[in-house]
């Protein structure tokens, strides 16, 4: 049967729900007692803390940073000189940032490209043991990635990718695509198929038909799955340490910790070079905090 | 307009589910064809198969002249209406109504001239600027309507394009749409689960169950004369009485001395299904016939339906609102009027003339 046809018994059970009791009032909650604030200022500081401290780090000259009784908030003069020093072009950090960009973008448009179309072709045609093969696209996601490190490393070894941003690319692509495919079925399912079928009988082909009326009302959720597959992509740091030894490849999260381990650290440097990786996926994490949340209580509630 | 048919339709879906059997019908030209049954019954996949959105596995689809089996959607010229509106959220009404003309690259203006005409006909010409959005659904309803008239196709293809509308406002658009069909004197193909729709649309009535054709009749023919025990159980509402009964005597003699006239066809001592309007059966509070308790009371103002529990199980009565009965009285059941049909309890098939 197609599937818009609601089982029988759905729609009642939601009208007498709806008209037996008022759904409850949230409550606005005050921030009322003593106690609770004072709870919550020492989680917010106990979080905030680290960030803070990098921050600061970030923006104090060196001789600042290494002061005995440490010059906390005052006792000090901001300086940009570590944040310039990391996008000077000598910088180990600076190509490192440039092959995250790369090796994120390019991941991520691959991932969507070839992720989008599957999940429409799985939210749409009656395709056979289409549930296994669901499961068998989200269970490559079950186990760590970092389990199959050593057998990527070894193929890649022979097809010789070590080394390349395109071995890069390939991998976190692959690590995405399940889940683009996921979560694009989910807003697929969302668009009624019927916007296509009428489509076709007013004579389009069902890939312009797709293409025409269906597309342009996924953007938003397009954009969600590519934002979530470039964070993942820009922050993974396993596949990157472990298949790039080459300076002039290594991606941000890489570049940054090697910069621990020299004989003298140059604290500045990697506190500036954490904050500026951490930015991108500031932004995006809070352009798309309404999916985060969404993923979270996914299918808690039936609408 | 033309006729369509369908011949020895099956259809299977790759995942092993078989939604049509075999399936044969001849659909008149002008003809308000209406498939009934509950859902999963092959109705909607039927309809699909016809419009070209599903491909049939075996048997094949005649439009017109036409096979059309192998055909795309938009090369069999038919429009079809579906349960939730599709209309096009981004585009007006009138926009949304000519778009399978602009499709079709018609110049713009007998487009505007056959809009116009549908939206005349439909009573949209002050929401044409309008989104969809801003319409109520009884009123996109009739957009999508609207929409599907404009091309003037051979056949139109209504997929339960009523099931979202109010009760009230689904009344108003049954008659509404029969009006237009016998005007535009089209073919229409109408899919519903709902027996009231199908009884008050319908020039014939195909009962579909489990992917196989249970009845194919005029209205009245499958409400006097139910086929089969599943379409006897479909339609009608409260449902047809369905009484144990044995021949004897020129009667069909039922548990507790309930006695209902025998219908042609049938020997003596044969043990058969009877099928029983509630209208067939009348209440007194004493009399002849198979004495039983009221168990409830319905009035529902023009008529009351009681239920009585007698030795040949619970029987639905309808009953005009004069007759006043408490319930828990004890009274006595017993048939008026025409014979029933009777069905043989094995193949559940009718089996008097």
């Amino acid at each position: 049967m197609a599937a818009h046809i609601q089982p029988a018994g759905v729609a009642d059970k939601g009208i007498v729900g709806e008209t037996a009791a008022p759904p409850p009032v949230r409550r606005r909650r005050k921030l009322g007692s003593g106690i609770e604030i004072a709870v919550l200022t020492i989680l917010a500081i106990v979080m905030l803390f680290p960030v803070l401290w990098m921050l600061e780090t970030a923006l104090k000259d060196t001789k600042d940073i290494y002061a005995v009784p440490a010059k906390v908030i005052t006792g000090w003069t901001p300086t940009l000189e570590h944040v310039k020093n990391v996008f000077s072009s000598n910088s180990p950090v600076f190509s490192g940032f440039k092959n995250s960009v790369i090796v994120a973008t390019a991941s991520t448009i691959i991932a969507t490209v070839l992720g989008v179309p599957a999940a429409w072709a799985y939210s749409r045609f009656a395709i056979k043991a289409k549930k296994d093969q669901l499961f068998f696209i989200l269970s490559t996601r079950f186990m760590p990635p970092v389990v199959v490190v050593i057998p990527v490393f070894l193929m890649f070894r022979d097809l010789r990718l070590l080394d390349t941003l395109q071995g890069l690319i390939l991998v976190y692509a692959a690590f995405n695509l399940p889940f683009t495919i996921w979560m694009m079925k989910g807003f697929i399912d969302e668009v009624p198929a019927e916007y296509e079928e009428a489509a076709m009988l007013d004579g389009y082909s069902r890939f312009e038909a797709f293409w025409r009326f269906t597309m342009p009302l996924l953007i938003p959720g397009i954009a969600a799955t590519a934002v979530f597959a470039l964070i993942f992509s820009w922050n993974e740091f396993v596949f990157s340490i472990f298949l790039i030894t080459d300076p002039d490849t290594r991606t941000a999260p890489s570049a940054i910790a090697g910069l621990i381990g020299g004989t003298t650290i140059n604290w500045g440097l990697v506190a500036a070079s954490a904050m500026i990786f951490a930015i991108p996926v500031l932004i995006f994490a809070f352009l798309v905090r309404r999916h985060l949340v969404a993923g979270v209580t996914l299918g808690a509630v039936r609408r | 307009m033309a006729q369509v048919l369908v011949q020895r339709l099956h259809k299977q879906f790759p995942d092993g589910t078989v939604a049509v059997e075999e399936l044969d019908l001849e659909i008149g030209d002008g003809e308000l064809f209406v498939m009934l049954g509950p859902s999963g019954c092959g109705k909607t996949t039927t309809l699909r198969c016809i419009a070209g959105l599903e491909e049939e596995t075996s048997g094949q689809i005649v439009i017109g002249d036409e096979v059309v089996s192998g055909l795309k959607p938009s090369q069999r010229d038919i429009a079809m209406v579906f349960q939730f509106y599709a209309l096009y959220p981004h585009l007006s009404v009138r926009d949304n109504m000519a778009f399978p003309l602009r499709a079709a690259k018609m110049p713009e203006n007998e487009v505007t001239e056959r809009v116009n005409e549908a939206a005349r006909m439909l009573q949209l010409e002050q929401y044409l600027t309008r989104k969809p959005s801003k319409l109520s659904g009884g009123e996109q309803q009739r957009v999508a309507l609207g929409r599907a008239m404009v091309r003037h196709p051979k056949a139109f293809l209504m997929d339960e394009p009523l099931t979202n509308l109010d009760a009230e406002l689904r009344a108003d658009m049954r008659a509404e749409l029969k009006h237009v069909q016998q005007r535009l004197n089209s073919t229409m193909v109408y899919v519903t689960h709902d027996q009231v729709e199908a009884m008050a649309l319908g020039d014939r009535i195909a009962i579909m169950n489990k992917g196989n054709l249970e009845q194919l009749g005029a209205p009245m023919e499958v409400y006097n004369r139910p086929a089969t025990l599943f379409a006897a159980r479909f339609i009608g509402s409260p449902p047809m009485n369905l009484v144990e009964a044995e021949v004897s005597n020129g009667h069909l003699t039922a548990a507790g001395g309930l006695q209902i006239a025998a219908p042609e066809g049938l020997k003596r001592g044969d043990k058969v299904i009877a099928g029983v309007r509630p209208e067939r059966f009348t209440v007194s509070a004493e009399g002849e016939g198979a004495r039983g308790r009221v168990v409830s009371r319905e009035a529902l103002g023009d008529e009351t339906i009681y239920v009585v529990e007698t030795e040949a199980g619970l029987l639905n009565v309808r009953m005009p609102p004069t007759a006043r009965f408490a319930e828990e009285q004890i009274v006595s059941v017993r048939h008026v009027g025409a014979p029933p049909p009777a069905y043989d309890p094995q193949s559940e098939q009718v089996i008097s003339k």
